[in-house]
């Protein structure tokens, strides 16, 4: 692994390499859940970089990225570990060709090869070599999230076939949430707390210039600057930077910046239908300069 | 003012004061913090507090105004927030609410009075709108033992059954015991779940009756034996705005509860806007997977005080994300009722189920309803 960076101005500047511009906020964050081995649970609307961040985090620490998408019914054979029965099976049958008795190498059945790692145990075997992302924590069941703290605690689980494992160093663990429910509170103690905001224009053209290089600066800034106005519009679906960088990469292509063609491409950004009746019937104050 | 250890305390101990949970982990953690930081420098101060000692978007504002004192000077980094006191505290107990319906119509002691009906029965169909208090204390103990079902839907965990797909620890196990020959194969089949449960109650001037009875029918689901289902059901307030009662009727007597949401959610005219509260429960909510397959129960009179057209295109909205849609309105019990124009006519289109629901024995056809709205 590369080295850490050491202070909140070395954070952004790594993660700025990877091209993801962080603010300080954010950049002390990341900085803070590194240098006190913390988990960090970062929220915010949907398409503020969440995700990306913790992406770019691995990408600038030379990290792998374990991501552990989490939905209702997320239980331990799809987060920690399984096994693979189908080859258990294929070694069973192989046993009892070769006229032994299958009973009698019970124990082999559970061995190394035929266990299947997920997320958790991956990152737990990485240790300091991962970031560990918990996406969309909110969406799992409150029994997961009790396991995930004890996780969280001790970063070691006991397989029972075949002993406990401890994670060589921590790894890095960020946690996204949309707040489709309230985490325990236990949970959130534990972890380190980071709220992101839509960037504000120069940061979100500076994101579109880094992102898609291709795209012209005054594109850029105009696109920004459009979909600023735009997430003032109390839309129910809000661009998020994402649509940004897609918008700006389309307008980019088409060559002149016109008003049609601004009005043409509002499907990039906007992706609702009530939404593109709201955004129309306000296109003339929305172009306006 | 950077000596760290007693700053962190400080700053938690003023955070604290100001209503926000702090924990002495979270303080010890925000002390570690500055001390990887230039605790010289405010930024570097101000993100290590938040980051550490705050773990809720609704205690940022708070945090930055506690920060601000802390510091004493002029915050430059801190937004100057007012506090929102709009004064508006005074709710519909006194201010004319929408007209009650006609009390004529209300006349069920009338039909029963010739009856020797069981006091249980009597209750059974009286109108929340007209009970005494006794009643009332009376008919929310029977609502308390109603039982309410939601439908189910499947879910993608699985359980053992007798047909559908193989499930292979389980045969694995069992081969292990015939020397490996898989003769006694194990299956399992989809579970199913509970489908959310979403209460909306009309809270304004002419509906409290119905709304405390409706919330109690709310709160007897979350009793059933089903865990499941007790954790899915979100119950929320309207008046002029929307506001959330699920978490605070974890902690709160339902009373307390509703009375609470009412002050917040009801103007002084009493007026309902259930079109835009509509809108701000899916644009809220829906995003966070609330209303995804739902079924959507509304309690209120319809009586809309806002624009239709955006009662009807809320109500579009909450159709393509609910599975189904109830309404209850107290209006309905009567056969000369005619939805209005301004208000249930538009929204009428979208609904599944149009109940009274005024009565003891309304609420339990509602219960029939629901568990019925496969």
């Amino acid at each position: 692994m590369s080295e850490r960076p050491a202070d909140p101005a070395a954070m952004a500047r790594a993660l700025e390499e990877r091209a993801y511009l962080a603010d300080r906020g954010l950049a002390t964050a990341l900085h803070l859940a590194l240098r006190l081995g913390r988990p960090l649970l970062l929220e915010g609307d949907a398409g503020v970089g969440k995700t990306e961040a913790a992406r770019s985090l691995a990408a600038a620490l030379d990290a792998e990225l374990v991501r552990l998408q989490c939905h209702e019914g997320l239980d331990r054979s799809q987060a920690l570990y399984a096994w693979d029965h189908p080859r258990q099976l294929l070694h069973l049958r192989a046993l009892e060709a070769s006229g032994d008795r299958p009973a009698d190498h019970e124990a082999e059945l559970y061995d190394e090869r035929f266990l299947l790692e997920r997320p958790l145990l991956r990152a737990l075997r990485r240790g300091g070599q991962a970031v560990l992302l918990v996406d969309e924590i909110d969406r799992a069941d409150d029994e997961f999230e009790a396991f995930l703290l004890e996780l969280l605690s001790d970063f070691q689980i006991t397989i029972p076939e075949l002993g406990t494992v401890t994670a060589p160093s921590r790894p890095v663990v960020v946690l996204t949430s949309n707040r489709t429910r309230e985490l325990s509170d236990a949970l959130k103690r534990r972890c380190l707390y980071h709220w992101i905001d839509h960037p504000d224009v120069d940061r979100e053209t500076a994101i579109v210039r880094a992102r898609a290089p291709e795209v012209p600066g005054d594109v850029a800034a105009r696109v920004a600057e459009l979909v600023a106005r735009l997430r003032t519009l109390g839309l129910y679906k809000p661009p998020g930077v994402a649509e940004s960088i897609d918008w700006a990469t389309v307008l980019s292509d088409a060559g002149e910046l016109d008003a049609q063609q601004l009005v043409d491409t509002l499907g990039v950004v906007v992706k609702d239908h009530d939404d593109l009746v709201a955004v129309r019937n306000a296109v003339d104050d929305l172009l306006a300069s | 003012m950077t000596d760290e250890p007693t700053w962190a305390i400080g700053l938690a101990a003023a955070l604290r004061r100001a209503g926000v949970t702090v924990s002495t982990g979270q303080v010890i953690a925000c002390q570690r913090a500055l001390a990887t930081l230039t605790a010289a420098d405010r930024q570097d101060r101000y993100w290590a507090g938040r980051t550490c000692l705050v773990s809720d978007p609704d205690d940022l504002v708070v945090f930055d105004r506690v920060f601000a004192a802390i510091e004493g000077a002029a915050a430059d980094t801190v937004p100057e927030e007012g506090d929102g006191q709009d004064g508006g505290i005074d709710t519909a107990s006194d201010a004319g609410p929408p007209p009650a319906p006609d009390p004529t119509y209300g006349d069920d002691e009338v039909a029963l009075a010739g009856a020797v009906a069981s006091e249980r029965e009597r209750l059974r169909h009286r109108r929340f709108d007209a009970v005494d208090e006794r009643e009332r204390k009376e008919i929310e103990r029977m609502l308390d033992r109603l039982h309410v079902a939601v439908p189910r839907r499947r879910s993608r965990r699985t359980r053992p059954g007798r047909r559908g797909e193989l499930d292979l620890p389980r045969t694995l196990e069992r081969a292990l015991h015939t020397d490996g020959e898989l003769l006694d194969r194990a299956w399992r089949t989809p579970r199913t779940r509970p489908r959310r449960l979403v209460v909306l109650l009309d809270v304004s001037g002419s509906m409290a009756g119905h709304a405390r009875a409706m919330l109690r029918f709310a709160l007897a689901a979350r009793r059933t034996a089903d865990r499941e289902l007790a954790r899915r059901v979100e119950v929320f307030a309207f008046g002029t705005r929307l506001s959330r009662l699920s978490e605070a009727l974890a902690v709160r007597d339902p009373d307390a509860a509703i009375a609470a949401a009412a002050e917040a959610v009801v103007d002084w005219d009493g007026g309902t806007r259930i079109g835009a509260s509509i809108d701000e429960l899916v644009r809220t909510w829906a995003p966070r997977g609330v209303l995804r397959g739902a079924v959507v129960v509304i309690c209120s009179d319809g009586l809309e005080r806002g624009d239709p057209a955006q009662l009807a295109a809320s109500m579009a909205r909450l159709r393509r994300h609910a599975h189904r849609i109830l309404w209850v309105s107290p209006l309905a019990g009567d056969e000369r009722y005619v939805p209005t124009q301004r208000g249930m006519a538009v929204a009428l289109p979208y609904v599944d189920v149009l109940l009274p629901g005024d009565t003891l024995e309304g609420l339990e056809r509602l219960a029939d309803a629901l568990a019925r709205s496969s």
